[in-house]
This record gives structure tokens, C-alpha cells and sequence, in this order.
């Protein structure tokens, strides 16, 4: 079998010249060259060994492993520096194949679909994969053996026992064969809204915990010549997605989200997600710049470090993202979304926290049981530690960085997550499940915040973009519990 | 020499005959086969009939994309060649006669390697550049040039005016290459005509819509059966340029970025194959119908 798909980059002229086959005989690089299928008639030989207590996964120890990185906002060294020569002193004879790419999907599903996958793969970026479909396909490894096994420095601990709750159920999904873990979600986001203390300081502006706070609080910064709120609408509108969901999730509860999540009829329509959007639609109405609809995330982030910008949604890995461009009259903090009535069911301090960053071994790679055992040395509280202290990112590894001080917006997340106790959900996950429907959310978080604010809108636009996922049988269901 | 062209026009034609049929018929054949399957791009897949099409009869947004592609169809192809004939024109013939001889304005052969610069900078570039051109504050260089007092014009911000930038976009870097392509055709009209029509009083406007008009014929038909087809096509602009791919509010959406999303994306690479056979169809279809609408007799210069 032969790759599917080795051309996506050159689509433009594939495309221009497939429709032009008609009038022209030019020779056109194919969107599927020659072979359909998917490599399911060829049985790699898989690498296995026996297990022991040094051994709990089985793995030859002699048998090479490939792992494949992305390289992204986290950066690479925390597999060249710390996971890799951690793995590589416990298996010395095991050899560690390492490639890096932005360019995920591109360079990784047609070896996925041919036969020859990388055995650990770390899901993510832009051009990432459809991880359900991936599963569905029968291309990610079960990952119950993982779990259950002994944690790689934790003495007397499972993996699964390390780490926070909610981060194994996240890489879970319902196969034929019931619910069983394919994904590690290593990093672990918290979300909030995102604001420079100093700037705070300066205007003696503090964080408003009411809705009629918060508005009052926009008022004052919109008379101060900043724009009070504002996020990118051209390239990360989810951020803004979520914004809204986690207000819901407060009105309501996470059972408001998981709703979403089960495609429940009606579940976009539910009391608490239109009094999220109408108080956010009014957000948008009255205190947003109408130009950020057009401009990318990196864009309007930079507005908020020349302080052109006060309050910008967004998850824990900003302050690193935007490293760069912080002077020293800037330092990041973040608050909860303040409470939208007096009567939401969890409090003000309630947080959304959520596992990220997708890391799976191959089924069908020649050595499933490496590659697992690489995700048990990165789920070390060592690899864990050096991980934090390198990306500035925690991880799912409970409480491996306490303690450390690393720079102001992560202490300040680290604070918003022990004041929340056990008010941390972990919100959605109907984006990374249906990339259709994640595609719609944020047209219709778009429109509602730049078009009106009209939230029975947004509900229905939703509701009507969920129903149609749910009908469409040729889309692999989850579901969430 | 007779018993040597068989092995000469076999040898010459092998090898691309045989790429032709592997890269295109084959991918042709596969795409139709896929688009009876529910493949998700990952895997195995089963027969499932024309439920794609179905599926492609009643989904909105294939019909938003099909209504975008068939503005650019309708208006790309008309801007460009008019914008190229005028040019072309004004290169060639628009400085009158001096001496018996008709040239094009001051300065002409400069103008016509400027005028071919946009088609040496990849597409992907052109979108980079025009997407700060547009940019939607202060910081975008149009809005940059109007008058601070003025509300920054959105531009691709806009869903009522998105698709319009888009098109002058496709304009501006298609327009180089149709003024050359003309310009070589005015260079193939002789002379004397223009010589004995300028004797006979024509103005320029008649020289333009009487002679070369006519002349340029063959041309024209070429050039508007490509700019259909690149009206077709828009991909990369949309998918590099727009808000949040095909945004906002599906307002920039076309075929193309449909079926990217649907097989790259979405994973429903048996939908997207169906999508990219109505594409073949409809491309197929515009070419015949063009070529059969604008076919008239060459007129014997």
C-alpha cells in the first residue's frame, strides 16, 4: 500500500489543474496516488518482550523506538533534553529515532495510513489529526496497560494515580470494545482572563468578581482610551468559545457541557448557555474593537502588551507564548471569569482547567509498547518538573511543580487554581471530537460578538450545527459521562 | 527514416501517457470511487451509494461555496481581460502613429516588466502581503493611508465586502500576466491595418473595437477559459487571507477550501471526494460552454 495523501501542501496547483484536466493534458500530481485503503492487510511486526517489575510494559528492550514532536509553542527540548536521555538511561540499548515538524497531519497520516507510523506521536498545531477518527480507524494504542502501570518514580503509585483527576477521562473514547484511554494529555491549561497586573496597579482597577463589576470595570478602562476586551476573531475565536462555555458551565454546571458534548438535542439551547452568550454578546457590543474580527491571535495580544488592550481570554500558556514581547512595564495575571447572576451554581472562584497537548502511541507501529513506555518516562514526576520549568506550562502530573516559582502569570494561575479547590472543571471536549462543529462555534462566537450580540442567534446557529453532526453517520460519536 | 517513427513516437509518448493515466485518470478514478464511500481519510470504509451527494444537495454551505465560485466565475474572467485589454492597448497601440508606425505610450517596455512582476511571486506570498494591505486597524496600509478621523475600513473583516477582496486580489496578480499574453497578440497584427484604418479617420476607440478586437479573438477565449478555471480554484487567497478559513461567517467560502476542510479537516474524505467530482463537472461543463458559446470564425488577417 502506498501513501494516501502525500500532497496536501500542493493543493492549490492540484486543484487548479484537476480542473483543468479537461482542456489540458498536463500531468497533475494525484490527490490519492495509487493505492486506497488503509494498510489494513499488512501486519507489522510488533516488538514485544516479557514483563517484569523493571519491565511493567513489556518492551524489548533491544527494539528501536521513533518518536515525532511538535514543534510548536512548547518548544522541542523537552524531549531532546530531558525525556529522551531519561528514557535512553533506563533502555541504553533501545535507539531513539527523534523528529521534530510544525506540519503534523502532513508528515505523519500518510504513514499512519501506509503502514510505517512513528511509534509515539505528539498530536498537535495547527495541521494536527483528527484523533477521533484516529481512533476510530484503529490507529492509536490502548493505553489501559499504561495507566495501570507502575508510575516510572512515584513509588507504590499507578500512572493514572499520579495524575490530576479528569486527565485520563480525557483521552478517553468509546471504541466497539467499550471506553478505553488512547491519548495522554501532558500539559494541563488553566483558563481565565488574562490582564496586566501593572496596568491594573497603575489605574487602581482590581478584579471584578459580578457581572455589574465587570461592566463597571470595562467602563473605566473604555474611558481610559483602552479597548477593555478583546480577542482574535481571525484565527482564535475558540478562545472566545470557551470564554462563553465557561460562563455557561458556572450558570449551569459542567453538566451543561457535557450535554454539548453528547450532542443531547436541545443542549445549545439550555437557559444557561444564552445567559452566557446574551452577557457576553453585550461585552461585544459595547467594548470590543469591531478590527480585531480581522486580525490573528498574535496581533491582538500584542495590543494588549502596548496596553491598547486591558482583558484577553486565554489558557496559561500566553505569558510564555508572548515572551518576547513583554517589557518591564507589563507582567501577566489572570482572574476567573466573574459570576453572570447571583444565582450561578458554582462560585465566582470556579475555574475551567483542562488537560491539552495530545500524545498517543501507535497501534500500529512496530513497537506500541515503546512508545508507551516513552509516555510513562514523560509522565515521570522528574520529566514533569523539567517539562514546567522549560515551557512555563504545568502538567498533568499532580503537584510535580509545586513550589516552583517560575515567572508572575504562572504563580498567579497557580493562585486562581488553589483559591478555585475543587471548583476545576475541565470543560468540553465536543472541539478536539468534532472538528465540524468547532469550526461552527467559532463562526457563531464571531457573529455574536462582532455582529450584534444576538444570542438566540448563537443557540440556534449551534443547536442546528450539533443536530447535524448527530445525523451525520458517516462522523464517529463520543460521548462523555 | 519510415521504419524508425514507431519507436520514435512510442518512446516520445510513453512516458507521458504513462504519468497522465497514474496521476490524473487514476486519481480521477479513484476520487469517483471514494465519493460512494464513507472514508474518513483514516482506515477502512464501506459502500455507502450516493448518500454523499445526497448529503451535498442539502448542506448549505456547499451551496454558499458554489454561489461565491460563481461570482469570481462571473466576474474574474470580465475584470481581468478588460483591465488587460485596455493595458495591453495602451502598451501597444494607445500613443498613436508616428511616422506611419503605431506604439504604445511613454515608457511602454518598463511598464509591461512591471506589469508581469505579481506573476512572479508565489501565491502564497501575494495572500501575506495583501492580508496586511487589508489589514482591518490602523496598522493594514490602506487604512494606514486614510485620514485618522476615518473609521478603519474592515476589509476582510466585512462579510458584505470579504469575497470582493478576495476577487481583487485574483485580479491584480492575473492581470500581468493577460497583458503580456495580449500584448504578444497585438505584436501579431500587421501593421498596415492600423495604417490604412488610420487613414480612413478611425479614432483610437475604433481601432481598439473594429481591429483588434476581432483579431485578438483566439486570445481572449484562451484567457477566459483559465481565468474561469483560476475562478474555480481560489484556495490558497481564501485559506491564507480570510477570517478563520472561508469567514466570517462563511462569507469568503468556496468550493475549494470545502473540500480541503472536508478531507484534511473534518475527516469525511469520501464527502470530499464527492464535492471535487461536482467541481470536475462544473469545471468540465464551463470549459465546453465557453468554447462553444465564443466559438466564431477566425477573421483571416
Amino acid at each position: 500500500m502506498s501513501d494516501i495523501t502525500n500532497s496536501e501542501l500542493d493543493r492549490r496547483t492540484l486543484l487548479r489543474r484537476a480542473a483543468a484536466v479537461g482542456i489540458a493534458a498536463t500531468p497533475a500530481v494525484g490527490m490519492l496516488s495509487a493505492c486506497v485503503g488503509g494498510g489494513e492487510d499488512d501486519k507489522t511486526e510488533q516488538a514485544t518482550g516479557t514483563k517484569s517489575a523493571e519491565n511493567p510494559l513489556g518492551i524489548d528492550p533491544k527494539a528501536p523506538i521513533e518518536i515525532v514532536i511538535f514543534d510548536g509553542g512548547l518548544g522541542t527540548k523537552y524531549a531532546t533534553d530531558v525525556d529522551t536521555p531519561m528514557y535512553s538511561k533506563k533502555w541504553p540499548e533501545s535507539k531513539v529515532t527523534y523528529s521534530a515538524t510544525q506540519q503534523i497531519a502532513t508528515t505523519i497520516k500518510p504513514r499512519l495510513n501506509s503502514g510505517d507510523s512513528p511509534d509515539m506521536i505528539n498530536n498537535s498545531g495547527s495541521d494536527l489529526m483528527d484523533f477521533g477518527a484516529i481512533v476510530k480507524a484503529g490507529q492509536a494504542a490502548d493505553l489501559t496497560d499504561l495507566f495501570a502501570a507502575p508510575s516510572f518514580d512515584i513509588e507504590g503509585k499507578t500512572v493514572a494515580e499520579t495524575l490530576v483527576p479528569g486527565a485520563v477521562e480525557q483521552g478517553t473514547y468509546d471504541t466497539d470494545s467499550g471506553r478505553k484511554p488512547f491519548a495522554v494529555n501532558y500539559s494541563f491549561t488553566v483558563f481565565g482572563l488574562y490582564y496586566n497586573k501593572k496596568l491594573f496597579d497603575k489605574n487602581g482597577w482590581t478584579a471584578p468578581t459580578t457581572w455589574a463589576d465587570f461592566t463597571a470595570l470595562c467602563d473605566k478602562i473604555k474611558a481610559a482610551g483602552i479597548t477593555p476586551f478583546g480577542y482574535a476573531g481571525a484565527n482564535a475565536s475558540y478562545y472566545m468559545v470557551r470564554a462563553i462555555l465557561t460562563s455557561a458551565g458556572k450558570i449551569g454546571t459542567e453538566q451543561v457541557l457535557k450535554d454539548i458534548d453528547n450532542l443531547k438535542p436541545g443542549a445549545w439551547q439550555a437557559p444557561a448557555i444564552k445567559q452566557a452568550a446574551e452577557a457576553w454578546g453585550q461585552i461585544g457590543a459595547k467594548y470590543i474593537n469591531k478590527s480585531f474580527l480581522g486580525l490573528k491571535h498574535t496581533e491582538v495580544q500584542l495590543q494588549q502588551n502596548q496596553d491598547k488592550l486591558a482583558i484577553y481570554p486565554c489558557g496559561s500558556w500566553l505569558e510564555n507564548e508572548q515572551a518576547a514581547s513583554i517589557t518591564p512595564n507589563f507582567e501577566y495575571a489572570v482572574m476567573p471569569y466573574p459570576s453572570v447572576t447571583g444565582s450561578d451554581q458554582l462560585p465566582a472562584t470556579a475555574i475551567n482547567a483542562a488537560a491539552g497537548e495530545v500524545y498517543f502511541a501507535s497501534a500500529k507501529g512496530k513497537n506500541p509498547q515503546g512508545g508507551k513506555e516513552y509516555l510513562r518516562v514523560m509522565l515521570s514526576k522528574a520529566a514533569a518538573l523539567e517539562f514546567t520549568k522549560l515551557t512555563k506550562s504545568l502538567t498533568v502530573v499532580a503537584g510535580a511543580a509545586d513550589g516552583l516559582t517560575i515567572s508572575p502569570g504562572l504563580t498567579s494561575a497557580n493562585d486562581m487554581l488553589s483559591k478555585a479547590g475543587k471548583d476545576v472543571f475541565m470543560g468540553y471536549l465536543f472541539d478536539t471530537w468534532y472538528k465540524k462543529l468547532d469550526d461552527a462555534s467559532r463562526e457563531a462566537a464571531n457573529t455574536l460578538m462582532f455582529n450584534g450580540g444576538d444570542a438566540q442567534k448563537f443557540c440556534d446557529a449551534m443547536e442546528k450545527a450539533s443536530q447535524e453532526v448527530a445525523k451525520d453517520s458517516s462522523i464517529a460519536k463520543f460521548t462523555r459521562v | 527514416m519510415r521504419h524508425g517513427k514507431y519507436p520514435f513516437i512510442i518512446g516520445f509518448l510513453a512516458v507521458p501517457v504513462a504519468l497522465y493515466a497514474i496521476f490524473v485518470v487514476g486519481a480521477y478514478l479513484q476520487m469517483f470511487r471514494l465519493s460512494l464511500t464513507d472514508w474518513t481519510g483514516y482506515g477502512t470504509f464501506n459502500d455507502i451509494g450516493f448518500a454523499n451527494f445526497e448529503k451535498l444537495w442539502n448542506d448549505s454551505v456547499f451551496w454558499t461555496a458554489l454561489r461565491h465560485n460563481g461570482f469570481l466565475l462571473l466576474l474574474l474572467p470580465i475584470v481581468t481581460i478588460a483591465l488587460a485589454l485596455f493595458f495591453a492597448f495602451l502598451l501597444n497601440v494607445g500613443g498613436g502613429s508616428k511616422g506611419g508606425v503605431t506604439r504604445g505610450v511613454w515608457g511602454s517596455p518598463i511598464y509591461r516588466v512591471i506589469f508581469f512582476f505579481p506573476q512572479l511571486l508565489a501565491l502564497a506570498i501575494v495572500a501575506v502581503i495583501f492580508g496586511r494591505v487589508f489589514g482591518p486597524d490602523k496598522s493594514g496600509m490602506i487604512n494606514g493611508l486614510l485620514p485618522d478621523s476615518w473609521e478603519p475600513w474592515l476589509f476582510l473583516a466585512s462579510e458584505r465586502w470579504a469575497l470582493t477582496c478576495i476577487l481583487v486580489v485574483l485580479v491584480w496578480q492575473a492581470v500581468g500576466f493577460y497583458v503580456v499574453l495580449f500584448s504578444a497578440g497585438m505584436g501579431s497584427i500587421p501593421q498596415e491595418i492600423y495604417e490604412a484604418a488610420a487613414l480612413d479617420g478611425a479614432s483610437r476607440i475604433t481601432l481598439f473595437s473594429k481591429i483588434t478586437l476581432p483579431l485578438l479573438w483566439g486570445n481572449i477565449q484562451v484567457a477566459w477559459i483559465y481565468l474561469g478555471i483560476a475562478a474555480f480554484d481560489a484556495f490558497a487567497l481564501v485559506n491564507i487571507m480570510t477570517v478563520n478559513q472561508g469567514g466570517p461567517n462563511n462569507s469568503t467560502q468556496v468550493l475549494s477550501l470545502q473540500i480541503y476542510l472536508n478531507a484534511f479537516k473534518y475527516s469525511q474524505a469520501g464527502y470530499a471526494s464527492a464535492l471535487g467530482v461536482v467541481l470536475f463537472f462544473l469545471a468540465l461543463s464551463f470549459a465546453w460552454l465557453t468554447l462553444r458559446v465564443s466559438r466564431r470564425d477566425a477573421v483571416d488577417a
